[in-house]
């Protein structure tokens, strides 16, 4: 498949998915249904204030985690990198934990994501500092690193479940799993200004990207401000993984997915690179979702379940493929 | 006497208690070929880094016509002096014209797209240093010297005044090693560009330097004319081993020979 080939079939597949999924599940909707701008009956009510909030919930996120992969990957030079291994997703699922337990006496409504995005926040500047302490760190090494901080933070989250009450545990196990139960349009609403403000500030990177995935060395005698760019792509990061977190819980495996697939589609020029896989992880998640949706058609499976068990194979199928055997 | 290009004052760097560069001061004129030789951990790589601004916390002041380099922006920087490392990453995933394209990084602005006057230094950069022929394949399936090519092809089309070359032939054969040579002197005396080339082969850089520095743990040791380092007693100083000399068939320069091993 040509590249251009490619690029036109990851549009075409991210059309077809966000017009056609919501239209799919347990309950029938008519097309007239989607001219009941007023909700008079269920079914315009159903996909006004459910499927496409979803929907769209569903492709921002997954579209936010791409990006996040995409950037991160070619900042560390190494495919295992994305907010989850780098304990970005860890750190915001603490902060999210907290308001779960907390926010009955929060008086501020709607907080979930200020307290997301300093867990995700936290993360990066550990991360971050973990780089500036110890000089040539090992790629290898951050993302143990990583990996260490994200069972600090769900060892944290344990703990929280541990002395919190039976309700309150359910929901924090629940929105664990990474589910996107929305209603109306206020979640996809905030979550679609993070995702936007993440997007193009990374997008903007993608000369800066396709540098520095070559060498900091390279990038730095080209002209790059390497420690600038990376400062940006933290931030940038940790914003759309609080907006993704917050809303949907932790998604795994998008992050990673989306980019490694879109490589070996449209190559690894950035500039097309980082787009596509917006896109693709977008479609992606948003198809999952609609599976874990009318696979048990009485029950919500969270979108999370479905993810990591494509997820899971998928990544075994990547370590085989590499051909040095010598990811990290 | 040329204007000098790059200034060094009392260089100085130390990485966890141990001092790799010390107190190294010299100055290079413009158009000059500079070779900097010495044995292993002698700080040269380090040196040249610090040139390149890759690194920052050394002590001491580098001016790069005639302004502190970090008071220059990385961009600003990158339109003057260009860094060739000793070896680019082996799995590289551009072709090789698109990895030279994105020298273009320091004329272009985030959002400008690359015009035709940009593909046309590549181009012709490319054609330069005979890469041309496989501008269109990825850089993981090229050769070394193919590669170390590519790299030059990349330096010449960021259009730097200055070339920083870190053992730019050292792990290549016989005939790319001559072609990279050949190629640094006539980007050298086309463009009258600043090389400045790390090395470890003493009869190439004899050759075809202007000027040697030798370095040793961290220290200049010798600084002059390229022939004045043929010396039996200043070679054994740098290197610590005695060397044999042989006189070149076609120039007659004092030239080393390699040791005979029994």
């Amino acid at each position: 498949m040509s590249k251009k080939a490619a690029i036109n079939s990851i549009i075409i597949f991210a059309l077809l998915v966000v017009l056609v999924t919501p239209f799919l599940g347990p309950i029938k909707i008519p097309f007239s249904a989607l001219m009941d701008f007023k909700l008079t009956t269920i079914a315009g009510k159903i996909f006004y204030t459910f499927r496409l909030p979803r929907v769209f919930t569903a492709f921002l996120a997954g579209a936010a985690l791409a990006c996040c992969g995409v950037a991160l990957q070619a900042m560390f030079r190494n495919p295992l990198a994305e907010p989850f291994t780098l304990g970005i997703c860890g750190g915001a699922n603490f902060g999210t934990a907290i308001y779960l337990i907390f926010a009955a006496s929060i008086p501020v409504p709607h907080c979930g994501i200020a307290f997301s995005f300093a867990g995700s926040l936290g993360a990066v500047l550990l991360v971050y500092g973990l780089t500036k302490i110890k000089k040539g760190f090992s790629v290898g090494t951050m993302l143990l690193a990583g990996i260490a901080i994200n069972f600090f933070f769900s060892s944290l989250i344990l703990f929280l479940q541990y002395i919190s009450d039976f309700t309150q545990s359910y929901k924090m196990i629940h929105w664990l799993m990474g589910s996107i139960d929305v209603d109306g349009f206020r979640v996809p609403g905030v979550l679609f200004i993070f995702t936007a403000v993440g997007a193009a500030i990374i997008a903007a990177q993608s000369a800066n990207l396709n540098l520095m995935s070559i060498s900091d060395e390279i990038a730095i005698s080209r002209g790059v401000n390497v420690k600038v760019t990376r400062k940006i792509i933290f931030f940038a990061t940790s914003v759309m993984v609080a907006g993704v977190v917050a809303f949907c819980g932790p998604i795994g495996f998008v992050g990673l997915m989306a980019p490694q697939i879109c490589r070996l589609l449209v190559g690894h020029d950035h500039k097309i690179l980082t787009p596509a896989s917006i896109l693709f992880g977008g479609a992606f998640l948003t198809l999952c979702d609609t599976i874990a949706r009318i696979i048990i058609p009485s029950s919500q499976m969270p979108v999370g379940v479905i993810t990591a068990l494509l997820g899971g194979p998928f990544f075994i199928w990547l370590l085989l493929k590499d051909k040095d055997g010598a990811l990290i | 006497m040329n204007q000098t290009v790059i200034e060094i004052e009392d260089l100085s760097f130390a990485i966890s208690g141990k001092q790799i560069l010390e107190q190294i001061r010299f100055s290079v004129p413009a158009g000059q070929r500079l070779f900097i030789v010495g044995p292993n951990g002698a700080g040269k790589t380090t040196l040249l880094r610090c040139l390149a601004k890759i690194i920052t916390d050394y002590k001491g002041t580098i001016k790069v016509q005639n302004k502190d380099i970090k008071a220059y922006s990385q961009k600003k920087l990158a339109k003057i002096l260009t860094y060739v490392p000793q070896v680019l990453p082996a799995d590289i995933p551009f072709t090789a014209r698109q990895f030279v394209l994105m020298a273009r990084y320091p004329h272009l602005s985030p959002f400008s797209v690359v015009g035709r006057e940009d593909e046309k230094i590549v181009s012709d950069a490319m054609e330069m240093a005979q890469t041309a022929c496989f501008a269109d394949r990825v850089m993981a399936t090229l050769s070394g010297g193919e590669r170390q090519q590519v790299s030059i092809a990349a330096a010449l089309a960021q259009q730097a005044e200055i070339f920083l070359l870190d053992e730019p032939a050292t792990y290549l054969d016989y005939k790319h090693q001559r072609d990279i040579h050949l190629l640094l002197a006539k980007i050298n005396t086309t463009y009258g560009t600043t090389i400045i080339c790390v090395t470890h082969d003493l009869n190439s850089a004899v050759l075809s330097a202007d000027t040697i520095i030798a370095i040793k743990e961290g220290k200049i040791v010798f600084e002059g004319a390229s022939k004045d380092i043929m010396n039996e007693k200043t070679l054994e100083d740098i290197y610590s081993k005695k060397f044999d000399f042989a006189q070149h068939p076609v120039t007659g320069q004092k030239i080393i020979v390699p040791d005979v091993i029994e």
